[in-house]
């Protein structure tokens, strides 16, 4: 049979808040996280993902749908997709999905890109700054079917529904041969994400999800009704997909909490230990001791 | 039948060589089949790797499951979760415990997923203890807390799975205590066919490059690290210069490389590499958990730093408030002096 069509590709990406960045006032008194001051950003190495399915996009042709999961603030890095050259955008939100591990995660995620309808390439970033599991992607593979091809540094080749991808492991590369479909964790070192466009910001300015619609009936009073709105964003094609629980067809036990195995039985700040210290003087003659004290008791020499 | 419950070690190879990581689990799995009165299986899975079983059980397995097969020569996902995931349905073990390594973390949650087990990612600490679920409003018993830094290393969680058993998580290399190996202990050893299904087989290893390790701080009995505050890429040469004084290893905090002073290979921490050398000298880093998770083991800590309240001087054995650029000169000189 003759490979005759394009790729079609779904790429998984998540916000997070930007814990590289945490200052003083992010962690309260009482040791819990003031989430509120940190910013929530696309995560980084799921930028590096949806530029790899463009630039398979670009070289072979196809469609790149980009799907997240997450409150319905999680429509900016959705947004952030569009601006970037995504042709089609879903949020899957529901209160009933809070809470979940790695385990519920990768399930409603699996019955979302299941909903999409027929796919190529599934790709994720190799891991996502919050939790640094990496665990959602080859979960996602497994309830997929799918192979998962994990560190995927560079796509080699795609010849119909063969892949060829290098995968960056800790020392050195692996070259793997793949049948379509299959799931590709990308790592940053994969690709310089590209910027969001400018030509495409303004196209999609107002692209957003029936939730922000209260907001922004007050923010543009020219939209008398939020069904004003909805028809005018649904007209150019900026208005945002949201699923449900019910939309996508789930097991209640399966998500969420409650089809979380894993549970933070508690939580530290983690607490300094004190040591007994020495102040060693910042001069040759304090240097000097202190190397001499280093040597005598075997640390040096 | 009482149940037992066993304790499982995944055990990584590579050319007939046991990994540490699986060391150091089979280590820990002992102390904690010890606590629950059970016993230490290892999990072996690869071509003509047979005689590691030995090895296995002196270092502190009863038993060792051997699925020996060319197909499993090179580690590959599907055909090494197949193993490991059609074992585990079949004998139900009570903790299942892989190593956080690039194999292990590509394995693991495949595995946790096919089983539909709960699954902790980079443990650095795991105990045996009790949990009351408050939801349910019900006592468990010897469960495995498995510790791990949470939210870029700002918190420890302790996590628990309290029935969808087995505990699986995957574990820290270089955390946990290797102990030696004792040639007195006998253990069984159970060879097993395993039987692949051909989609376990679409996926081909075409090739394969390793390169050395040019960075080995994990060995290393001294490191000396630099962060922010060394200011530039050229400034990282004094950290190298000091490094070399002292016959040390270079280390970074992840400041320095994402600041591009210092490639990744040398970042110590959470993110980073877990170290406990004899001497660990802290230059110009301030502290952040992120960093102290990987290297507040150290046996003696020196930290230089011109804040006064950096929290890297908490953990420091050794203070020194003062500018690196002005500090590392004179210990460079000194140890060059005793040198002669």
């Amino acid at each position: 049979m003759a490979f005759d069509r394009t790729y079609r590709m779904v790429v998984l990406v998540k916000q997070v808040p930007d814990t590289h960045t945490i200052t003083g006032d992010v962690m309260k008194q009482d040791g819990t996280v003031n989430r509120a001051a940190l910013p929530a950003i696309f995560n980084p190495e799921d930028l590096n993902a949806l530029e790899m399915a463009l630039r398979v996009r670009e070289e072979y042709g196809g469609q790149v749908t980009v799907l997240t999961m997450g409150p319905p603030g999680a429509a900016e890095v959705l947004r952030e997709a569009l601006y970037r050259g995504a042709d089609r955008v879903i949020l899957l939100t529901d209160r009933r999905f809070a809470g979940a591990d790695t385990l519920a995660t990768s399930y409603t995620l699996t019955r979302a890109v299941q909903k999409t309808g027929p796919f190529d390439l599934v790709f994720c970033g190799r891991q996502a700054i919050d939790g640094d599991t990496a665990q959602v992607g080859p979960q996602t593979a497994e309830k997929l079917g799918i192979p998962q091809i994990t560190y995927a540094q560079t796509i080699v080749s795609l010849e119909e529904q063969r892949i060829v991808v290098e995968r960056a492991l800790e020392r050195g590369s692996e070259w793997v041969k793949c049948q379509l479909p299959c799931l590709l964790t990308v790592v940053g070192s994969a690709n310089t994400p590209r910027p969001p466009s400018a030509r495409r910001r303004i196209e999609y300015k107002l692209a957003a999800t029936p939730l922000e619609y209260p907001t922004l009936v007050k923010k543009w009073p020219e939209f008398e009704t939020e069904k004003a709105l909805d028809d005018y964003l649904a007209a150019r094609r900026q208005r945002i997909e949201v699923w449900t629980a019910d939309d996508i067809g789930v097991e209640p036990d399966k998500i969420g909490l409650a089809g979380s195995p894993t549970q933070v039985y508690k939580v530290n700040f983690v607490v300094l230990q004190s040591t007994e210290s020495k102040d060693v003087p910042a001069t040759p003659a304090g240097v000097t001791a202190l190397i001499e004290e280093l040597v005598k008791e075997y640390v040096v020499g | 039948m009482t149940y037992q419950k066993d304790v499982w070690i995944f055990i990584e190879q590579q050319d007939g060589r046991l990994a540490d990581i699986s060391l150091e689990l089979l280590s820990k799995g002992r102390e904690l089949a010890d606590t629950l009165g059970s016993q230490v299986c290892g999990v072996l899975c690869g071509h003509q790797v047979e005689p590691l079983a030995e090895m296995i059980i002196q270092h502190g397995a009863d038993r060792v499951l051997v699925a020996d097969h060319p197909e499993l020569a090179d580690y590959r996902t599907l055909p090494y979760a197949r193993v490991v995931a059609d074992w585990v349905k079949e004998r139900r073990p009570y903790i299942f415990l892989i190593g956080a390594s690039p194999l292990g973390r590509d394995l693991a949650p495949r595995v946790a997923s096919a089983i539909r087990a709960g699954l902790t990612a980079d443990c650095t600490d795991l105990q045996i203890g009790n949990y009351t679920s408050r939801r349910e409003n019900r006592e468990y018993q010897d469960l495995l807390y498995q510790i791990r830094p949470a939210f870029g290393g700002n918190l420890i969680a302790t996590i628990v799975n309290p029935t969808m058993h087995p505990q699986m998580a995957t574990v820290r290399e270089g955390v946990m205590r290797r102990l030696p190996p004792d040639p007195r202990r006998r253990g069984v050893v159970e060879a097993i066919q395993p039987a692949f299904d051909p989609a376990d087989l679409v996926l081909q290893v075409l090739s394969r490059e390793t390169r050395p390790p040019s960075v080995n701080l994990k060995d290393a009995p001294i490191i000396v690290a630099g962060g922010a505050g060394v200011g530039t890429a050229e400034g990282f040469q004094l950290i190298r210069d000091l490094a070399n004084a002292l016959g040390a290893e270079v280390g970074a905090s992840r400041a320095a490389v994402d600041a591009g002073f210092v490639s990744r290979e040398h970042q110590v921490g959470q993110t980073g590499v877990t170290v406990r050398p004899r001497l660990y000298i802290a230059a110009g880093i301030s502290g952040a958990v992120q960093h102290r998770a990987g290297m507040d083991q150290s046996s003696k800590i020196i930290a230089i730093n011109t804040d006064p309240g950096a929290p890297i001087f908490q953990i420091a054995h050794y203070k020194i408030v003062g500018d690196i650029h002005e500090v590392i000169p004179m210990m460079i000189r000194t140890l060059r002096e005793k040198a002669k």
